[in-house]
């Protein structure tokens, strides 16, 4: 397990009973290249409309499109990445169709010689990689802002021609929360890889899914249908649940699934159908006379693999297997860029080194739920050498947990240095060699509850809790609790 | 006046050289010709020479030149012929004629043309037909049939065309003139309003063939723009070959001796290709016949893959950006469908349905694939031949210049023009009609294939045959 969320795999189902969801996912990812795919014009999002435009990506009479060389070393990173083959020679071709936002009639992509065939990110295949063109944007003016009722419909050409790398999935995952959990995987690679914004929100990163159900056990797939346009994770889940839910209810009545393209809504969470397959558009793809075969040559190949730094599942990898951390939390810092980051270079100043790494990942979550989940630990007022010194105090013993929680809060609000807010706050952990410190407060839990004293005494290990609670108080946290428990037995007399 | 008009343009362009004449007399003599043209092979003259005079050092001299419609000309119509682009001024220029502009030669209008280059007879054209200089009741040949009735009738001292089945050759050689169709790749085609990608080239239509060879010259080379395009192998030279000894020409069997019905060469055509290949002999030339199996099939071929292409090509005359448009406020599929039935011509929409055909779902392996499994065959029977041949010679058109409306109702017969011009496309490489003679008083073509890149050979042959052959068309200038 090196990602991908395999342990979720059948959760969330309950639905489902008796049905296994099976779902691949087609996803495009515009590149963060300085030009758009077959011409010289910005990128941009958000300028005024129609002004990064020329001859090219205009569709105008005559126009040539010549291909982006960042865009394919980007394409092939990707693939690199995603444990993809690459092709030496792959194919452009012309995907015909006429819509507004495709001012030359046909989309420039990649069809049966893709750039990139196979793959694996985490436990989904992968299928296929390819580069492509997007298109314009249309908006519709008037009340409602969508196409219906709209009084006119007008074309933004800023995005037409923005680099594009699809990425199509085997139909290897079986619930919406693994889809979500996959796609996660997925951006923190594309991002880790710097080429891609992958902002779902900005239409960087767009996600559509095949969704089909079959019966448990059954081997054949099911008439599957694809879903568009879910432009965040959370609708994505959303969709993905409640088409796999359509679809059994149908199947539970005896109707059949009819294939079919479906548009989720995520105001209304409803499903509404964009067409059939007999309206399914025949493309007429032909390979684009306008351009040569891409060859991609050894070197191309390994100036981008240069390019490919460790990526998220190679490190969750690395931090289990060289560390020590649980898979879990190996992969939660790994797919958060900026947490492994942080925590390595903490790892890296403590004086214990590596003997701390399993403690010090169990403290990265405790920085991230108060600084904020989204932010960036690097950017807090806790420098990685303060969490790196925290922790060592507390294997050390020399500060409980608790109070290291603590010490955290201070570290949080206003920097500085754990061992002078220790010092300052009085947080030291209180241990046996306090002298009238710690083992006058045990003696005192003990006089305090002579039943409980008497029966851990006589051997019940479960009459110890009040005990250790009492000095707990007392000592408000400052008290390590397998100390407590040491003293305790030692005070009682227990055999 | 007149020996201005009587000069060829590297003539003329030696005599600017010389401080003989004045570029901006030339460029009025050729305007006011131009401006007065009873051919309709013009569909826009420029008012004035460029402001700018062209430097006499410019390899070009000041030279005017008559384009193309189909070539982009920043701010001056570029309408293809079609209704569809009717008034469209483009905010940039083709690669090849800004080439041609910097090496000197001025802007002196836009020629006529068969829509979308769809066409051999000019009737094609949204315009209206352009005449042939030689016998206004006759079709110039197209598609760029406007290129070459201003160049043979004087009222340009030469012109560029395109060349997608025989479009540069075939009026060239139903005019009396000089059409070049060069190597796939040496020109590029930024900026040529593309009909078939894969087949399209620029090339020169000119009075003689040293006129064809300093056009060609200053059109070749690799763009940046155009990813098809290469870098042409070695320099241009101006052709001097005073004979044809060690050259062999092989005339194939496919295309010249076996007539079939309908697709046969007209007797006073085959007359004059036979005493051309016995001038050829006579400069030295060895003549034997040579096989092309494949090439009764071409034709074919050509008709799949070209439609196909134009189908994509053609489907960005939407009405959405530019040109025509119809129904504006009414929805997008009246938009659409409106819009391109008033804009296209008859023949056009034959081919986007054809090519649309051709690459549909369950049609795509039995029509497109096979033509361009057909398209391999041919280069390779090129490729063989040329293991034998310096160049392969045929008839350009099997037909001189025939009277206007004659063919429109039959277009398979109008395809037939074709039969010997095709092949060379579909193996991308260049081929050159130069005229032989006349045929009741009508010229006839005589063309030379070779392979890739060996345009400097070709000009060369052309240029010795030429001299030897002393063809005078001087009469349709007057």
């Amino acid at each position: 397990m090196s990602g991908g969320g395999g342990e979720r795999g059948a959760a969330g189902n309950e639905i489902a009973a008796g049905y296994e969801p099976v779902i691949g996912l087609e996803i495009h990812v515009q590149l963060k290249t300085q030009t758009k795919m077959f011409c010289g014009c910005p990128l941009s999002f958000g300028d005024p409309p129609n002004i990064h435009t020329c001859p090219v990506c205009l569709g105008l009479p005559g126009a040539l499109p010549v291909v982006n060389a960042r865009a394919v070393q980007y394409a092939i990173m990707i693939g690199l990445a995603l444990d993809s083959e690459i092709a030496p020679r792959s194919l452009f071709h012309r995907k015909n169709y006429f819509y507004p936002d495709s001012p030359k009639g046909y989309q420039i992509s990649q069809y049966d010689v893709p750039l990139c065939s196979g793959g694996r990110l985490g436990d989904v295949r992968i299928h296929r990689v390819h580069l492509e063109e997007d298109a314009a944007k249309l908006i519709h003016v008037g009340a409602s802002g969508r196409i219906h009722g709209s009084d006119r419909s007008v074309v933004d050409f800023n995005r037409c021609g923005t680099p594009l790398v699809e990425i199509v999935t085997e139909p290897d995952l079986h619930s919406p929360e693994q889809a979500h959990e996959w796609l996660t995987l997925l951006r923190t690679t594309l991002r880790q890889l710097g080429v891609s914004d992958v902002n779902m929100a900005e239409g960087s990163l767009r996600c559509d899914a095949n969704v089909s159900v079959r019966p448990v056990g059954a081997t054949e797939l099911g008439t599957k249908t694809e879903l568009k346009n879910m432009n965040s994770f959370r609708f994505l889940e959303q969709g993905v649940h409640k088409e796999i839910e359509r679809q059994v209810t149908l199947l539970e009545r005896g109707a059949p699934v009819v294939q079919e393209t479906l548009h989720f809504d995520p105001v209304s969470g409803q499903l509404t159908a964009l067409r059939s397959k007999e309206e399914a558009h025949d493309y007429r793809y032909f390979p684009e006379p306008d351009l040569v075969p891409l060859l991609a040559t050894e070197e191309m190949i390994s100036v981008a693999a240069e390019q490919v730094p460790e990526l998220p599942a190679d490190r969750a990898r690395r931090l289990e297997l060289e560390l020590g951390l649980s898979a879990g939390s190996a992969r939660d810092l790994a797919f958060r860029r900026e947490l492994a980051d942080y925590f390595e270079a903490a790892l890296a100043v403590a004086d214990a080194g590596q003997a701390v790494a399993v403690e010090l990942s169990k403290w990265i979550p405790q920085l991230v739920e108060r600084i904020g989940s989204d932010a960036d630990p690097a950017a807090s007022r806790v420098s990685p050498a303060a969490l790196a010194t925290l922790v060592t105090m507390v294997t050390a013993r020399e500060v409980s947990r608790d109070a290291a929680r603590e010490v955290l809060t201070r570290l949080v609000a206003e920097g500085g240095d754990p061992r002078e807010i220790v010092e300052r706050e009085g947080l030291g952990a209180l241990s046996a060699d306090d002298g009238d410190g710690l083992p006058a407060i045990v003696d005192e839990a003990i006089s305090a509850d002579p039943d409980a004293a008497a029966k851990v005494r006589a051997g019940n290990d479960k009459a110890i809790g009040p005990l250790v609670g009492y000095v707990m108080r007392q000592t408000k946290g400052r008290a390590d609790g397998g100390e407590i428990r040491r003293l305790i037995l030692e005070r009682v007399g227990q055999p | 006046m007149s020996e201005l008009i009587e000069l060829s343009a590297a003539e003329a362009a030696a005599k600017v050289r010389a401080r003989e004449i004045d570029p901006a007399e030339l460029f009025d003599a050729y305007r006011d010709r131009a401006a007065a043209d009873r051919l309709n092979a013009f569909t826009w003259v420029a008012d004035s020479a460029p402001d700018s005079e062209p430097s006499a050092e410019a390899p070009l001299a000041g030279v005017p030149l008559a384009v193309k419609d189909l070539f982009c000309t920043e701010g001056v119509p570029s309408q293809a012929g079609s209704r569809i682009l009717e008034g469209y001024l483009p905010p940039y220029t083709a690669t090849v004629v800004s080439k041609l502009l910097s090496a000197g030669a001025p802007l002196l209008g836009k020629t006529n043309q068969d829509e979308f280059a769809m066409g051999s007879s000019n009737e094609n054209s949204a315009f209206g037909p352009v005449l042939n200089p030689w016998d206004r009741g006759r079709v110039p040949g197209g598609s760029s049939g406007g290129s070459a009735a201003a160049v043979a009738a004087g009222l340009a001292p030469w012109a560029i065309g395109t060349d997608t089945g025989g479009s540069i050759r075939q009026p060239a050689a139903l005019c009396g003139i000089v059409g070049l169709k060069p190597t796939y790749g040496a020109c590029s085609r930024y900026g040529m309003i593309a009909f078939a990608s894969s087949l399209d080239q620029a090339g020169p239509l000119t009075r003689d063939v040293t006129d064809a060879a300093l056009l060609f010259s200053q059109m070749v080379g690799r763009d940046h723009r155009d990813s098809t395009s290469l870098a042409f192998p070695g320099p241009t030279e101006l052709p001097r070959a005073e004979d044809l000894r060690g050259i062999s020409l092989g005339v194939p069997e496919e295309l010249v001796t076996g007539a079939q019905d309908g697709t046969g060469i007209e007797p006073g055509v085959r007359e004059s290709f036979e005493a051309t290949l016995r001038i050829a002999e006579g400069l030295g030339a060895s003549v034997h016949p040579c096989r092309l199996p494949h090439a009764p099939h071409a034709l074919s071929a050509y008709y799949l893959i070209a439609p196909a292409e134009a189908s994509a090509n053609l489907a960005r005359f939407d009405g959405v950006r530019y040109g025509l448009r119809i129904d504006g406020d009414a929805d997008l599929e009246t938009m659409y469908s409106h819009t391109r039935a008033a804009g296209f011509g008859p023949e056009v929409k034959r081919r986007i349905m054809l090519g649309t055909y051709a690459l549909s779902s369950g049609y795509y392996d039995a029509y497109y694939g096979t033509a361009l499994k057909v398209r391999t065959k041919i280069s390779e029977d090129f490729r063989t031949a040329f293991a034998d041949f310096d160049f392969v010679v045929t008839p350009t058109s099997p037909w001189t210049a025939f009277e206007l409306g004659a063919k429109t109702d039959d277009p398979l017969a109008m395809y037939l023009n074709d039969f010997c011009t095709v092949p060379m496309p579909l193996a991308g490489i260049p081929a050159i009609s130069i005229p032989s003679g006349l045929s009741d008083g009508l010229p006839v073509g005589f063309q030379l294939a070779g392979p890739a890149f060996s345009e400097g050979k070709l000009l060369d042959a052309a240029y010795a045959l030429e001299r030897a052959i002393g063809f005078d068309g001087s009469e349709v200038r007057r």
